[in-house]
């Protein structure tokens, strides 16, 4: 349970560190919080010749929020975007799934960003950045692309950073007004990757009906899924809401696998079940947001 | 790099802060931070476990905040504040808050968890000083102890609040007098 031997490079700033990572191509793994690359390094899963450990550049510690969304550096840690008050008036989602990832401990450490570079389906903030649709920035020695969401994501650990780049920001946009989010999820244990989980965001009316309803799933896909329940939903209010269409919908389009943890059929049964939980936790939440999106609300607590 | 061609393992001098000491030691950069503590440091208190995050013995404190030593390397920890176990009780051997509760309320049965919930309470109770059950509950979740005496770590967190405000209230009449 020891990390295998490596290159170790310290950059200060942002134009050290795309040096580094040019120079070493292939060969190379950067090292930001470390809560999953770590665990990996120490079990002998990866074994990268050469380390570019970014926690020295303090211009990407900062969570950033504008009326339009919330822009996540690479080095902020998931407690301090988790605590952070403007960013969670602004997207809720963020609070809401950050609570989830593992235990407080690791969220002191673990990035947002090294999150959603670690691409792993399990991971909530994955079905976070899908589910708004938000994007990656991604850097290399002169050069800078912003990626969505949809196209960010290519398999099991697997994004579209390529050798030499690097994950600098995430950026959370906000949804319409009158939309609430829920995040939920099953776990063996609390705390540890869940079997299934489900991330939700719904749009109401001034009638308090429903415009649109979507939903992001966490271990059921090798990407982040994101479907559109809108269908099963239209017109209907919290109060008249068939929730079980909407989970017949949803179920239609899932085709979990089965695993150690859980069988196939088990999973898709949690996913109907979180689908309907969470569907209607957001439509309740949604009368409470402002409709106009430029007016924060800050009712949407999750302990209401 | 050739597969003929052996690697000479990078060697780096570092300096850490551990318990308001400056340490020196010089580690590969592969050296986990628990490792270093342990062997390098000769501070044994911090426990080593499963070694990938999940049982929380290794937990310390880096700039006050609870973080596995085992998911850190201890070249990432140069320039930061950390404090173990080792750290927690008093210059005159006063125990922690803390400490005094899992003796008073048998928090520990082998003691090889300890050490872990001893850390993550300490940081704990600085931000919730009036903690429910269930807000204990949820401080040490991230902790495993295979005695399972998890009813009395629970109190003993509880107490731990208590002991801190009774210390507090103590200190408040002695500067009053």
């Amino acid at each position: 349970m020891k990390p295998p031997a490596f290159r170790y490079h310290a950059p200060t700033d942002l134009a050290e560190a795309l040096d580094a990572l040019d120079g070493v191509g292939h060969d190379g793994k950067v090292l930001a919080g470390g809560q999953s690359l770590i665990p990996m390094l120490n079990m002998r899963l990866a074994a990268p010749a050469h380390l570019v450990d970014i926690n020295g550049l303090a211009e990407l510690s900062y969570v950033r929020t504008d009326p339009g969304g919330v822009a996540v550096g690479a080095l902020a840690r998931h407690a301090e975007v988790e605590a952070d008050e403007a960013a969670h008036a602004v997207v809720p989602l963020l609070r809401q799934g950050l609570r989830l990832v593992a235990h407080p401990v690791i969220r002191n450490r673990g990035t947002t960003v090294g999150s959603l570079a670690h691409a792993d389906p399990s991971g909530e903030m994955t079905a976070v950045l899908a589910l708004l649709g938000g994007s990656m920035t991604l850097a290399r020695k002169g050069a800078t692309r912003t990626v969505a969401a949809e196209d960010f994501f290519l398999g099991p650990l697997e994004s579209c950073i390529e050798p030499g780049e690097l994950a600098v920001a995430a950026y959370f946009p906000r949804l319409p007004g009158r939309t609430g989010t829920e995040f939920v999820e099953i776990a063996r244990r609390h705390g540890d990757y869940a079997m299934c989980g489900v991330a939700a965001a719904v749009t109401v009316d001034d009638d308090l009906r429903i415009t649109s309803a979507r939903t992001a799933y966490l271990s059921l896909s090798p990407v982040p899924l994101v479907l559109d329940l809108t269908d099963a939903l239209i017109g209907r209010t919290a109060d008249t809401a068939e929730w079980n269409d909407a989970a017949t919908l949803a179920g239609a389009s899932l085709e979990p696998e089965p695993d150690i943890h859980a069988t196939a059929e088990y999973r898709a049964q949690l996913a109907r079940v979180l689908t309907v939980r969470a569907l209607r936790t957001a439509t309740e939440r949604a009368a409470r947001v402002e409709p106009n999106p430029t007016a924060p609300s800050t009712t949407d607590e999750r302990s209401a | 790099m050739t597969e003929t061609q052996i690697p000479t393992e990078q060697r780096l001098d570092i300096r850490l802060n551990v318990n308001g000491v400056l340490r020196t030691a010089t580690v590969t950069p592969r050296r986990l931070l628990s490792d270093c503590l342990r062997h390098d440091l000769g501070l044994t208190g911090t426990h080593v476990g499963c070694e990938h995050g999940v049982c929380g013995a290794c937990t310390i404190r880096v700039d006050g905040k609870p973080m596995r030593g085992c998911l850190m390397f201890a070249v990432s920890a140069q320039g930061h504040e950390i404090t173990t176990v080792e750290g927690l009780a008093d210059a005159d051997g006063t125990m922690h808050p803390v400490q005094q509760a899992f003796r008073e309320c048998h928090g520990l049965q082998c003691g090889f968890c300890t050490p872990g919930f001893l850390t993550v309470v300490s940081a704990f109770l600085e931000e919730n000083p009036t903690p429910t059950e269930e807000e204990a509950r949820e401080a040490i979740s991230g902790n495993l102890c295979r005695c399972t005496g998890y009813q009395n770590i629970v109190k003993s967190v509880l107490r731990a609040a208590e002991i801190t405000h009774e210390r507090r209230a103590e200190q408040a009449e002695g500067d009053a007098r």
